[in-house]
């Protein structure tokens, strides 16, 4: 089927289909949506997961799972992001049905490599367990019943038969009676996790969990369901119902440009597998259930990648940085050169500050170090003409020939503020980029210190930076967790004397911004007279890019940040 | 029992396959009731030849295409694989990734060399009659929770011809059991962990679950006779010194006891001590059982029970070395069994000669048929109780199924 851009607006279901189609507030995502979307809705749903997902991680290290400090902070996460967790009073079907179509989107983009169907997973894990843990006990029953669990509680009589057992054999029971203690009978293969440890009574092939160990049984079945939902590691032959549908010719967006095909994809693509008699699988009855409902996500990708309109955005999903470009020159003009020396030390995040030394050392910079410290600077406010300057002074004290600076060096930083070439006004690196691409080698100082520094260096590092040892073994420790921009947050805390940061770094001029704004008290960078050079005209973005250039942009090299699509990105807050 | 001379084989195994193994029950047994369509055909066997030949992936199209095989390559040892997606022998024409181990009965091994470090009256693979006394309760043990924790009905447990037992659990539900299942199986049913470099390798937490409670129960009965007197673990310094390295404090009350026995005493009064002391940081509250479970528990070998795809020795298969044909092991018996009165090939094979010679004559006049000559056959050897316990154990599988059929069709109201 086929709407027009206004005419499927209409569509929507009636009250109570609705409620229908998502009768929980959580769900086990075993069914695709069945809907068409237009290619907007697909990347702000995706974008506004990913956003989600990357806060639960952060919660999670940051916090100890499960305290009133993390459940508070994730539920906000959730609310502010509009995807469902609890049991409202209003209308609770358009945050369900964001967070079924995001997350099979989202299964898309982080199917691809094994680390990220880690990643991707463990998240996810983590929003179910959180959003299970604040459902009601009366709730449970019929959600597990839904989701096609064999999950029964046993009788009372049943329970004082086997108290002693029961007791003796959990460890998440303490005492020596069950109380009222609710205890679920289900087959032993389903609790594998706590039967293999004996953390469970068995008796006659049935597990009887108390209701504490019954999240870790769900978990793992959903974790197991969506691992291989990724993978797709059924033996046997697949088809597709439908691959994706020609895109009308329609526009729905102010932003488009008439010219340009939107597409209104369709996006149920169903993957059906012959699961059969559940070969190597927990037993077999199950696997026919969920036969219908699996999508294979893995083996969807040829039919996904031939469209060209949704890999380019499935590839930067997970590498995308989703917040501030730190781009718009606001505060243009308001750092002196003879200021950076003393910034470096108080209000530059440790890779910015590594850079910096490195190049009064050596009075020199190799390419990779040039264009991240460079574009930094361009973002806490140098001019063109202050950086010309900067560079070139230090550079000739390292013996170099002016006029060399000025053929080689010059240009290049030119074209960094969009001055030559295309005239891109590129923008500073975010710290995903500075972690996942371009690692440093012999003679760089590029890169996260925190990722790419051997953690005795590191701690030299810091050790020199005054940091206190109680401070260090802590970042230490979170870079053995692989948490690193989480341990430039707790360098920030050190350095300002705070318990909080605050904010969730991303990118190390949000560092800057948050450190100076502490520093200030408050207000904005001290204004600083402007040097005698001729202000430069603010490079604005486009405004009226099209959907194809935007999206051949994203097929250039990932310098580009996902630039074209920069209109859809709200700050963060 | 005579003494087995291997060199004999060839000519002995001729005799076997063409006159006693049990071909019939043991197509019955593997063939399921032909529920499933090719389940028989799709099994893997591995043949095991003279001069140490190997090969894999045989499978075949039913008994007598069994019989014929197996008379035909007359091999030393006959291994049992998975159910695959497709004949095992064709596997080269299929599809690469096609060819899948799909279903197998989940099986033990039980290994006498795995007791090295706790018996002192043998050591690889010898075994004598005061430490078989392992395998007598490693079956109690294993078989009481596979039955009652973990509900399995049909159990075969198997002499494997030298120093070990075999345990085969072949449930519907259990051949279907994903590899991970398995290893959870065998991790629950795990006490004793630690190679050569660890000394106390049985740690017990202070809450006791009751699967260790109940195997406990079962080491209890055996113990004093096993241990204290027959392995005489604590006979002197040299062995008690493993005991020591685990208790350091009893020295002295050891070299003032006699015996075996009165060591042990007084080794409980020592760990009673703390078992009410539950605070000290040195031994946990059960150090008398953690010794027993140490000295006594079962050992498995995860990878054997693993993998869907394992092979393992086939019941009625013969040792190569010994000589005895890997016989199913009576459950209600399990006491008496004696691997030395296992009956060797050359033994029945010369008790079936000496039958024959006799009945020759009577039966040249009655022109029986070739099948019903060999059903008999094993009948009149040493085999024949060991095959009555695979018989009871078949007709226990085959009520089963009957029990399963008749539920389903009460489901589907078929009358």
């Amino acid at each position: 089927m086929e709407f027009s851009g206004r005419k499927w607006r209409k569509l929507r279901l009636a009250g109570d289909q609705r409620n229908a189609s998502y009768p929980h507030c959580l769900q086990f995502y075993l069914q695709p949506p069945s809907e068409n979307i237009s290619l907007i809705e697909f990347e702000n749903l995706a974008i506004d997961r990913v956003k989600l997902l990357k806060s639960v991680e952060n919660l999670g290290v940051s916090y100890v799972k499960g305290t009133e400090q993390y459940q508070s902070k994730l539920e906000s996460e959730l609310r502010k992001l509009k995807f469902s967790y609890r049991e409202n009073l209003e209308d609770e079907y358009e945050p369900r049905r964001r967070d079924h179509i995001s997350h099979f989107i989202l299964r898309l983009a982080y199917c691809q490599s094994e680390e990220l169907r880690r990643w991707f997973i463990q998240q996810e894990m983590d929003l179910l367990r959180f959003r299970f843990s604040i459902l009601p006990k009366d709730k449970i029953q019929d959600f597990l019943k839904d989701s096609q669990l064999q999950f029964e509680a046993i009788s009372d009589e049943e329970k004082t038969l086997r108290e002693q057992e029961i007791v003796a054999s959990s460890p998440s029971l303490s005492g020596l009676k069950l109380g009222f203690e609710s205890i679920y009978k289900i087959p032993f293969a389903d609790a594998l996790d706590l039967f293999r440890g004996r953390k469970v009574y068995l008796e006659d092939g049935f597990a009887y969990v108390p209701l504490k160990d019954i999240v870790a049984i769900i978990l793992n079945e959903f974790r197991a369901k969506l691992s291989k939902a990724l993978a797709g590691r059924s033996p046997t032959v697949w088809r597709t119902a439908r691959s994706i549908t020609t895109p009308t010719v329609r526009s729905s967006s102010p932003r488009m440009s008439a010219h340009h095909m939107v597409a209104i994809v369709g996006f149920l693509k169903r993957y059906t597998t012959h699961t059969g008699c559940g070969w190597n699988s927990l037993y077999s009855h199950r696997e026919e259930v969920a036969k219908s409902a699996s999508v294979l996500t893995a083996r969807s990708l040829p039919a996904v990648q031939s469209d060209e309109r949704l890999q380019p955005l499935l590839n930067h999903l997970s590498h995308s940085y989703t917040g501030q470009d730190y781009s718009t020159q606001g505060n243009v003009g308001k750092i002196s050169l003879d200021q950076i020396d003393l910034l470096s030390t108080k209000s530059f995040p440790p890779c910015m500050r590594q850079l910096h030394k490195a190049l009064r050392e050596n009075h020199h910079l190799r390419h990779g170090g040039r264009m991240q410290y460079g574009l930094f600077l361009k973002g806490i406010g140098l001019t063109l003409e202050q950086a010309l300057q900067f560079w070139k002074q230090e550079f000739i004290k390292g013996k170099m020939d002016p006029d060399k600076f000025d053929k080689g060096y010059s240009y290049n930083i030119r074209h960094s503020f969009g001055k030559e070439g295309k005239r891109t006004d590129y923008t500073p690196f975010s710290c995903l980029k500075i972690i996942l691409s371009n690692p440093p080698s012999q003679g760089d100082y590029h890169g996260c210190p925190f990722r790419h520094s051997d953690p005795e260096l590191l701690k030299q590092k810091l050790q020199s930076y005054k940091i206190s040892p109680g401070g260090i073994s802590q970042i230490l420790d979170l870079v053995k967790g692989t948490h690193y921009q989480v341990a430039c947050q707790k360098y920030f805390e050190m350095i300002h004397n705070v318990d909080d940061c605050g904010f969730s770094l991303n990118h190390p001029n949000q560092f800057f911004c948050e450190s100076q704004r502490i520093l200030n008290g408050g207000k904005d960078i001290k204004k600083e007279p402007i040097q005698p050079e001729t202000p430069q005209p603010k490079p604005s973005v486009q405004k009226t890019k099209d959907a194809s250039s935007a999206l051949a942009s994203l097929n250039s090299s990932l310098e580009m940040d996902m630039e074209g699509l920069e209109d859809y990105f709200s700050e963060d807050s | 029992m005579e003494t087995f001379d291997p060199t004999e084989l060839p000519e002995l195994l001729k005799l076997y396959y063409r006159r006693l193994f049990p071909y019939s029950q043991y197509y019955r047994w593997l063939n399921y009731g032909g529920v499933i369509k090719n389940y028989f055909q799709h099994r893997e066997f591995s043949f095991t030849l003279k001069d140490d030949i190997y090969i894999r992936y045989q499978s075949f199209n039913n008994q007598s295409d069994l019989e014929k095989e197996m008379q035909k390559m007359n091999p030393y040892k006959i291994d049992i694989g998975a159910v695959y997606s497709h004949r095992p022998n064709q596997h080269n024409t299929v599809k690469l990734g096609a060819f899948q181990a799909q279903e197998k009965e989940l099986v033990f091994d039980i290994d006498m060399t795995d007791y090295d470090d706790v018996r002192r009256c043998c050591s690889s693979a010898d075994i004598c009659p005061k430490c078989w006394t392992l395998m007598t309760m490693a079956i109690r043990i294993i078989d009481r929770a596979l039955k009652e924790d973990f509900g399995f009905k049909h159990r075969l447990w198997v002499y494997s011809g030298r120093r070990g037992v075999h345990c085969w659990v072949c449930d519907e539900s259990v051949r279907k059991l994903s590899s991970a299942v398995r290893s959870g199986i065998v991790e629950y049913l795990s006490l004793v962990k630690g190679g050569q470099d660890v000394k106390k390798k049985v740690h017990l937490s202070e809450k006791i679950h009751p699967f260790i409670r109940k195997s406990i129960n079962i080491i209890k009965k055996y113990f004093e006779e096993y241990a204290l007197v027959n392995q005489d673990i604590l006979e002197n310094k040299e062995s008690w010194d493993k005991i020591l390295a685990l208790v350091p404090e009893i020295q002295q009350s050891f070299q003032k006891s006699h015996n075996s026995l009165q060591r042990w005493e007084h080794l409980k009064k020592v760990a009673s001590r703390y078992q009410n002391n539950i605070k000290n940081d040195k031994y946990g509250p059960w150090l008398e059982w953690e010794i027993m479970l140490q000295y006594c528990f079962p050992r498995l070998d995860i990878n054997v029970s693993k993998g869907i795809n394992h092979l393992l020795k086939s019941p009625f298969s013969v040792h190569p070395k010994t000589g005895r044909i890997s016989v199913p092991i009576d459950l209600q018996k399990v006491d008496q069994f004696d691997p030395f009165t296992v009956p060797t090939i050359s033994f029945i094979c010369r008790e079936l000669d000496a039958i024959s010679t006799n009945e020759e004559e009577k039966e040249e006049n009655e022109a029986e048929s070739d099948v019903k000559h060999r059903t008999r056959d094993y009948k009149k050897t040493s085999l024949a109780p060991y095959v009555k316990v695979f018989e009871h154990f078949l007709e226990n599988l085959d009520k089963s199924r009957k029990g399963e059929l008749l539920k389903k069709s009460d489901l589907q109201k078929d009358f």
